[in-house]
């Protein structure tokens, strides 16, 4: 469901949500970016794909924030995966060791399909 | 792309834009929530939080106030007590920060062997070596709370050898320890955040003093006004036949530097100027003053004291306002150089005294004097067209007589001249025409006119 009172476009899929990060992320209006995948969060989605098909580079900011999703994210075991991510965001994201808290996947679809079958195989 | 080279330039890109967000004067807990982002995410540390220590010229306030914070929940505010013991431990941190982890599993430390080394009789000597050890409150009663939120690292924000916050810093996503070069990044980005902060405390220091000074100015300035009130309700008690002449002379000089174009603090000035400038009667035989008789030329001569006299009284005194003391000495000098006490001409007469001295001269025209009952209103246009050039500035007697056209044909609607002179006594049909004439006669734009009639 898109959600434009906070500009951060987002709809669910079953229990996940997925958040696009745009270029909000590399900014403080980043911040809203994590409000929302706590609001998903809360209200019992049990998974977060944030899509970064819209994301040029990921700054320092945008890194701070996308750890602020995996913090809250893991403190209520929700599983993350980032999809369509550019390469040099990859490398980026692998030199900080954040790959070592997401899942990586080529697009959105491929993301509801990783989950789902992690999901059938975590017996849900 | 070589791993370390990324680094470099992910971090380097981190400084740009926390140099550019520091100098930007905006927000400034915008300012400090993203230089904190900046930080986090140049090593890519999970949690953090930027917290302000209170000034230490203010011993009683201890306690920190967190600007911003990030990955520790939204319930987690951390705030500290900062004794000056801790204090002390934070600006001598080895190494520019502090290992919460190495403090709370080792609270004995090698540095606890240099001071025991040290000259332990020199109590100088003791206080600069002051170590976490030595003086553990801070850790003592936070160390562990900290560590449950994850914290790790404790960055001290130092900026002129004085403590004006600490970072709060988590561990890496990676898992891996803070390098030295880590290191090295967090400090200088510290340095660059501590003087953002240190920047907008000064500028918050300075801007609460202008603030201060205008209150204290605003008073000053009230006890002044009172004290001039006084004074020129003083001057008048004297003179019994011209019973509020220095306030009215203060309200006439007051409107013609407003129609002059004045500014608010000139105005203002030129109304004290009234009121004050026959201050220096109170020094003039009281007897001269209330003669109800024209005085002869000895008592004329001690009567002219006045200006002088006046001037005497206010020089040593600081007016807010300029030439306050120079309009009292001024205002019986003439154009044409016949006045007194110094025989001036034009230009040497500053244009305040010029005022002053119509305003006077109208106030004393249009109020009973003990030898004469003042004059109509046809009779003073007489006397300005009469004195006009000779005694009073033109460009003085213009502007007085437009603020009084203003009135008359309700262009302004307070009666300020109505007020002072009666409600009779102006009379706008009769009176608008003989203004009218007597300006344009007057009125350098139109002079044209004038120079026929
Ligand atoms: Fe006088």
């Amino acid at each position: 469901m898109a959600d434009f009172k906070s500009n951060v476009r987002s709809h669910t899929v079953g229990t996940t949500a997925v958040v696009y990060a745009s270029d909000y992320l590399n900014k403080l209006t980043g911040e809203r970016i994590e409000r929302e995948c706590k609001k998903q969060l809360d209200s019992g989605a049990r998974a977060l794909v944030i899509d970064f098909s819209d994301t040029e580079l990921v700054n320092s900011i945008g890194i701070s924030i996308l750890l602020g999703i995996i913090d809250i994210a893991e403190k209520s075991g929700a599983l993350v995966v980032f999809s369509d991510v550019n390469n040099e965001t990859v490398q980026l994201f692998e030199m900080l060791g954040l790959t070592r808290h997401v899942v990586l996947a080529k697009d959105e679809e491929e993301a509801l399909t990783t989950l789902s079958s992690s999901s059938k195989a975590m017996g849900h | 792309m070589e791993s370390n080279t990324q680094k470099l330039i992910h971090s380097f890109g981190a400084l740009a834009d926390l140099g550019q967000e520091v100098a930007d004067t905006g927000d400034f807990m915008e300012m400090v929530r993203t230089s904190l982002h900046l930080l986090l995410g140049t090593l890519a540390i999970r949690r953090g939080a930027i917290i302000e220590c209170p000034t230490h010229h203010l011993p009683e306030d201890k306690s920190t106030n967190l600007l911003a914070v990030w990955g520790v929940g939204d319930d987690y505010q951390p705030q500290f007590d900062v004794e000056d013991a801790d204090r002390e431990v934070f600006l001598n941190a080895p190494d520019g920060a502090l290992d919460i982890l190495g403090l709370v599993q080792s609270p004995t430390s090698n540095l606890q062997h240099e001071v025991s080394t040290g000259s332990g009789s020199d109590r100088v000597e003791e206080t600069s070596r002051t170590t976490p050890e030595s003086s553990p409150i801070f850790f003592h009663r936070y160390a562990t709370d900290l560590q449950q939120q994850g914290i790790e690292l404790i960055v001290p924000m130092v900026v002129r050898g004085e403590l004006t916050g600490l970072v709060l810093l988590g561990g890496k996503a990676s898992g891996d320890a803070f390098t030295a070069d880590d290191l090295e990044v967090i400090k200088s980005m510290v340095r660059h955040i501590g003087v953002g902060i240190h920047t907008h405390r000064l500028l918050g220091e300075v801007k609460q003093q202008v603030v201060e000074n205008r209150r204290l100015y605003e008073d000053l300035r009230a006890i002044y006004r009172d004290t001039v009130r006084a004074f020129a309700a003083a001057i008048d008690i004297k003179d019994k036949y011209t019973q509020g002449h220095s306030e009215r002379v203060g309200k006439y000089s007051e409107i013609i530097a407003r129609e002059l174009g004045f500014g608010e603090e000139e105005i203002e000035g030129m109304a004290i100027a009234g009121y004050l400038h026959d201050v220096g009667k109170l020094v003039v035989e009281r007897d001269i003053i209330n003669a109800p008789y024209r005085i002869d030329a000895k008592q004329s001569s001690e009567l002219n004291r006045h200006p002088v006299a006046g001037f005497e009284i206010l020089s040593p005194i600081h007016h807010p306002y300029a030439d306050i003391p120079l309009m009292a000495k001024y205002h019986h000098e003439r154009m044409d150089g016949r006045g007194y006490p110094d025989g001036l001409t034009d230009e040497q007469i500053p244009l305040g005294a010029k005022i002053v001295t119509l305003a006077d001269s109208f106030d004393a025209m249009t109020t009973n004097r003990p030898y004469k009952t003042r004059r109509t209103f046809d009779e003073v246009i007489i006397d300005l067209r009469l004195n006009t050039g000779s005694q009073f500035d033109p460009v003085v007697v213009v502007a007085f007589c437009r603020a009084l056209m203003k009135e008359l044909n309700g262009e302004i609607k307070e009666r300020r001249f109505a007020k002072m002179l009666g409600k009779n006594y102006l009379e706008a049909s009769k009176d608008i025409p003989l203004l009218t004439q007597l300006l344009a006669e007057l009125d350098p734009n139109t002079k044209t006119v004038a120079a026929g009639g």
